[in-house]
């Protein structure tokens, strides 16, 4: 008896140096290619109950009333929970505001809300019993958009209010405004030769990661619980998952499971406390997976925004001003969008040098689905209108629209709209020229010599052009996003590494509570620890909360950040393997006091190459074991009037040429090629930097052409949630995207790496539509972009 | 109801299956083998393929009765019995192709059953073989470069 | 639930009349999607595969009598002579592992408005081929489709066959979707000329309540072909005729707004996609010629 499937320790050997710089190969990915390794979702223990989640079927609505009675006498049924067992009085949680209800209460506030839950011994026993609870709801106003939701007799999604927001936003239905004022754009305005001002909207995009959220909860003899779950930051889960169990955090230890994906979707909780619960009250492991409809309802989405801009120019090229206003659906739960409203209005602008800018973002509560991280975060809305904006803007000065970015783009030096200075490279007129610059992939690719290959036109194996109506547009974009936390976050990652020799060989261990989500990380520590301290054999722990936390895999931080830890405690345990040496053998050797030593290759060198020892016999049967802590230079909040302050830590930069082929008769668009150039600062692992790039682009190209969660606008109700009408591009959607690295190194960040994940993302989109654009000679205000914007009403 | 088919060249069996269970299900929960991925349950995704009487198929909606006395062969079975990866396996982990992984085993199990009946498949081909299952991480660009370096490797072989 | 599992098609038929509500499920495509996702909780499956004669069709003279359960694949690979229209639908069905489970059976039997048989079956014109312990009858494609995922089968039937009218002449199958591969049919359209009876027939999936024909357009196109003498000089179809045409075809549609797409752009896109299959079959005809 026992779990059968956990996560196991991945020990990897490398038959080169294996270390910083290089293409090593995922430790875990001979588990991930024989189906050996255990996500989430498959998780097994002897004697275990499923749990399942009744969800509202309405956005808004008053509970009137619950009745369990025959659900909870359904044969096979263990638990049947409702708010009301909930077992303390902390019954909600949330990432930034504590406004989530663990189950719902009193009320419902969006579409898909977790209103009971049922454990039994089969999910079809345990769905059949949740259709058998009885909700009653009476129906209340629906809050969908900023008009609804700011009127002044509008109902108030969230009533009493107490966060530490309600203070500055100009109506409770607002989560947060965060204002950017820099300079005098009205007077700078009136110095612009021409002025283009534009309203631009964006759809609502899910994350779409392939691993539903899923779990397993077992209950533990010490009363407390273990829990092995897909998620991006075990120790946040936590700190919200203990206080309403009732339990110390040391009784909920947690463990992270193989994660299908996560892209920001797993931030915020999903089945984490109701797993715990399930299993607390039926004194049995318990087990929940999510279908791909109810994933939909289980995590939060990209903020859908509309976005009002103005750009003004002088006729010889230059920005004078931005005046823009931003404003976020974050629907009907805070989740993060405190903080996506200060990377919208802080990154509002683009890569762009511009004195006078008067920025206004802000972030709505209604009662469309919960809105909070996906990569990009705020930065990817922003950047579709500013590039839109700016290429308008260059064919109102009838200039090139690379050559009109190169002009207004920022350098390192450069002050942005909150008057931080860029301090680091910010290559972006140079990231622009290689794309640029870059040869135009061959026209009509899809002619053979036995006819047309429709897999390489619009609308691919649907065979609805063989090239009519076929015209080719190219379009570029570049972006800025900001790395790790930002606005005076205490943002701290830690790493414990153990050194020892086994069997005559150093070997090093390395334990974080990082989520490998699939970026890669795994891989980079143990490359971290072969340059650090010279051996090869590493062996990566799972993840889990019995070190301290790593932060959050997101915000493109956890290279710079868990790989900073990494490098952090293996400098310190280096130097106590070097003191050990000293003391062992510094009387046979005068080079162990006076010269600058290294781990390499399994020995203790000098930097003038002298062999001094092997490490194994350094340590002999000692155990070199450290746990740290590393910290990021610290940020400041912005001001909450001016949005001033040096608010980020880093800025990372990419840049796109998009090449589609429109069938501009049905409306069908065709991506030939979407080449990306992206400052890395340092590629710690060229293969899987690539990667991220590639993925990153193709999530932009997602919603740039048909990525998006429908939303009824009259009844809230999501009308697509599934794998059928949320569409995500395929094999035969996605181009070649070529990447060019740039490695140009901050001075301030480990090995003077640039976190790599989101910034592909969002130059992607606008680069996409403005090749559209110009295929069609439409505006294009939106995205995504439909069949029917393309061909007329 | 009572079950048993053939996996991966073993006799298997299952006890007390549910009528409205899915061969994945089956696969996952009572027979040990959760490689078969469960992302989307309803054949958009592919992550479930596997194959049934040598074709590929969504094991999602292949009815658990309807395997009766079939033969099912999962990305478990794609490995040597000493573990050795095969070529497309081994083509996955060298060309970068696996991130979160999610998607990786109905790739494999599509992308073996590509190379078994065209063994120099062109990109076109390869796009249109795989274009049914989905992968969220990579782009699909390395996917491609590791059907490639597969379908080379064991042309140089042969 | 019950799970029934027929050993030969007598058996089948016997289980449908002793349980007409039973669902039947062959390739599993739509049956499983609805079983998984808690839409349907039937009494009964009743499992078609182990019935090898579904799998497997007979070529006649003027007609091919293709088993309701033969994969999409196959008839993409080994009927593309015969049944032009039908296999080009065949290869736009979802992805490569659903054409190896799904038949025309399911299409017909589901009888959704977006199943990308329907505009293919239509055009190409046949009969379905529906069988009881009562007996066999065959109902014309034209009078299958009944409603909104409705068709003429009585409860006691199963679907044993579809009989094809072999092709006189060229065929096509086009479909709009917001996706370049695994998509459902925001509409489709199916196109088949017939030089021997010197006629056209269409259909139209997608944009009704169900698949259906465009009547009005194929009695133009046909007239017009027949006026200009085109069928015997293979002229090109004046620019004027096909344009005409289109506008029949996408007049015809009855479409709805969904999540999926708008009206006007379904009415819009089938005359787009009537004119260029119209364009392919015809230019195809010529060179035939």
């Amino acid at each position: 008896m026992g779990i059968t499937r956990t996560p196991t320790s991945l020990t990897q050997s490398s038959a080169t140096r294996g270390g910083i710089g290089e293409s090593t190969l995922r430790p875990d990915g001979t588990l991930k290619v024989t189906g050996e390794f255990a996500y989430s979702s498959d998780l097994w223990h002897e004697d275990m109950l499923w749990g399942y989640t009744l969800r509202s079927t309405v956005a808004h609505a008053a509970i009137v009333s619950i009745d369990t009675g025959e659900a909870l006498a359904t044969p096979g049924v263990y638990a049947v929970l409702t708010y009301d067992d909930l077992p303390t009085e902390v019954k909600h949680y949330g990432l930034e505001i504590r406004d989530t209800p663990v189950l719902a209460h009193g009320k419902v506030r969006h579409h898909g809300e977790p209103v009971a839950l049922v454990a039994a011994d089969h999910p079809e026993t345990a769905r059949r019993a949740a259709a058998k609870i009885r909700v009653e709801y009476e129906p209340l106003p629906v809050i969908t958009d900023e008009a609804s939701a700011t009127a002044p007799d509008a109902v108030l999604v969230h009533e009493g209010r107490d966060d530490h927001h309600i203070g500055h936003v100009p109506h409770p239905n607002i989560v947060h405004r965060q204002p950017v004022v820099r300079g005098d754009a009205a007077a700078a305005a009136a110095r612009a030769d021409v002025v283009v001002s534009g309203e631009y909207v964006f759809g609502m995009q899910d994350q779409a990661f392939l691993g539903p959220e899923s779990g397993l909860a077992v209950p533990a003899e010490d009363g407390g619980v273990d829990l092995y779950v897909a998620t991006q930051w075990l120790h946040s889960d936590l700190g919200q998952i203990a206080p309403v169990l009732g339990l110390p955090e040391r009784k909920v230890r947690m463990t992270l499971s193989g994660v299908g994906g996560a892209f920001g979707g797993r931030e915020d909780l999903s089945m984490q406390i109701h797993g715990c619960l399930l299993a607390l009250r039926t004194g049995k492991p318990v087990k929940i997976v999510y279908n791909r409809f109810e994933s939909f309802f289980g995590h939060v989405h990209r903020h859908p925004a509309r976005l009002w801009y103005e750009h003004g120019a002088t006729r010889d090229g230059r920005l004078t001003h931005v005046r823009c206003r931003i404003v976020l659906d974050g629907g009907a739960y805070a989740s993060s969008s405190p903080a996506v409203v200060g990377n919208a209005a802080s990154l509002s602008i683009g890569p762009y040098v511009v004195d006078d800018v008067d920025v206004e973002a802000l972030a709505l509560y209604t009662n469309n689905p919960p809105c909070g991280a996906m990569r990009g975060f705020g930065a990817v809305q922003a950047c579709f209108a500013y590039e839109a904006q700016m290429d308008r803007v260059a064919a109102e000065l009838g200039m090139d629209p690379v050559e009109f970015r190169q002009i207004n783009a920022m350098e390192q030096g450069a002050v942005m709209p909150t008057g931080q200075t860029v301090d680091s490279p910010a290559p972006v007129a140079e990231l622009l020229r290689r794309v640029k610059s870059r040869p135009l992939p061959p026209e009509r690719q899809w002619e053979t010599t036995e006819g047309a290959d429709v897999r390489a036109l619009p609308g691919g194996l649907s065979n609805t052009t063989h090239g009519e109506g076929v015209v080719r547009g190219v379009g570029y974009a570049v972006g800025i996003k900001n790395v790790g936390f930002s606005e005076g976050f205490d943002d701290y990652s830690t790493a414990r590494v153990r050194m020892q020799a086994i069997n005559g060989e150093a070997v090093a261990t390395v334990h974080t509570a990082m989520a490998e989500v699939g970026q890669g990380g795994v891989t980079v520590h143990a490359q971290i620890a072969r340059s650090e301290l010279g051996v090869t054999q590493v062996t990566i722990q799972p993840a889990d909360t019995q070190v301290g936390s790593a932060g959050s895999t997101s915000a493109s931080r956890q290279t710079y950040m868990t790989g900073g830890a990494v490098k952090n405690t293996c400098e310190a345990v280096r130097a106590k393997v070097l003191d050990l040496g000293r003391r062992k053998f510094g009387t046979y050797h005068p080079a162990w006091a006076t010269a600058e030593l290294l781990l390499e290759d399994g020995k203790v060198v000098t930097d003038g190459g002298e062999v001094l020892a092997g490490i194994a016999e350094v340590l002999d049967d000692e155990v070199v074991d450290l746990e740290l802590e590393f910290r990021h230079r610290p940020t400041q909040a912005f001001d909450l009037r001016t949005g001033q302050g040096n608010g980020h830590v880093q800025y990372s930069f990419a840049a796109h040429r998009a090449v589609v082929e429109v069938d501009t008769e049905l409306g069908l668009v065709k991506v030939v090629e979407l080449a990306c150039a992206q400052d890395v600062g340092k590629a710690l692992n060229p293969l899987s930097v690539v990667g991220q790039i590639q993925g990153g682009t193709t999530q932009g190209l997602g919603v740039a052409v048909m990525e998006e969660i429908v939303v009824d606008p009259v009844t809230a109700l999501v009308r697509n949630p599934s794998f059928t009408d949320y569409l995500i591009p395929t094999i035969l959607d996605t181009p070649t995207i070529p990447v060019d690295v740039l490695e140009l190194a901050d001075a301030q960040a480990p090995y003077g790496l640039r976190g790599v994940g989101e910034a592909p993302t969002l130059s992607s989109t606008p680069a996409v539509l403005a090749a559209i654009r110009q295929a069609t000679g439409l505006a294009l205000n939106r995205t995504p972009v439909r069949p029917e914007h393309l061909t007329g009403p | 109801m009572r079950v048993s088919f053939t996996v991966n060249g073993r006799q298997q069996e299952a006890d007390d299956v549910w009528e409205g269970e899915s061969l994945l299900y089956v696969l996952r929960e009572r027979m040990g083998l959760p490689g078969s991925k469960n992302a989307c349950e309803q054949g958009e995704c592919g992550s479930c393929t596997v194959r049934l009487d040598g074709v590929p198929v969504c094991s999602c909606l292949v009815a658990a009765g309807q395997v009766q006395g079939r033969r099912v062969d999962t990305v478990e079975g794609l490995a040597g019995a000493d573990g050795e990866l095969s070529p497309i396996q081994q083509a996955f982990v060298d060309a970068g192709a696996v991130q979160c992984g999610f998607c990786t085993p109905g790739l494999l199990v599509a992308a073996d059953e590509l190379l078994e009946h065209n063994p120099s498949p062109s990109d076109g081909d390869i796009r249109e073989a795989l274009s049914g299952n989905l992968c969220r991480c990579t782009g699909y660009e390395t996917i491609l470069d590791a059907v490639r370096l597969a379908a080379a490797r064991t042309g140089q072989a042969v | 639930m019950e799970f029934l599992r027929p050993a030969s098609w007598q058996e089948a038929l016997a289980a449908k009349a002793e349980h007409p509500t039973a669902l039947p499920i062959a390739g599993g495509t739509d049956v499983m999607v609805e079983i998984n996702f808690d839409h349907r909780r039937p009494d009964h499956l009743l499992d078609l595969n182990r019935i090898g004669e579904l799998e497997e069709w007979e070529t006649g003279t003027d007609t091919v009598r293709l088993g309701a359960s033969v994969p999409y694949a196959r008839i993409m690979s080994g009927l593309r002579a015969e049944l032009p229209g039908l296999a080009l639908a065949s290869h736009t069905v979802a992805s490569p592992q659903i054409r190896n489970r799904g038949g025309v059976g399911g299409n017909l039997g589901t009888a959704s408005p977006a199943g990308d048989a329907h505009p293919a079956l239509l055009a190409g014109g046949g009969a379905v081929e529906a069988e009881s312990v009562r007996g066999s009858r065959l109902i014309p494609i034209d009078d299958f489709y009944t409603g909104v995922k409705r068709n003429a089968l009585a409860p006691d039937e199963l679907i044993r066959a579809v009989h094809l009218k072999k092709a006189t002449g060229p065929q096509q199958f086009s479909k709009v979707g917001t996706r370049n591969a695994m998509v459902i049919a925001v509409c489709a359209f199916g196109i088949a000329l017939h030089p021997d009876t010197r006629t056209v027939r269409t259909g139209i999936g997608s944009a009704a309540p169900t698949p259906i024909r465009a009547g009005t357009a194929e009695e133009f196109l046909t007239a017009a072909l027949d006026e200009g003498g085109l069928w015997d000089s293979r002229k090109p179809v004046p620019p004027a005729v096909a344009g005409q045409f289109a506008a029949l075809v996408a007049g015809a549609a009855n479409p709805i707004d969904d999540v999926r797409g708008t009206a006007a752009y379904r009415r819009h896109a089938l005359g787009v996609m009537a004119r260029r299959t119209l364009g392919w079959t015809w230019e195809q005809y010529r060179a035939e010629g």
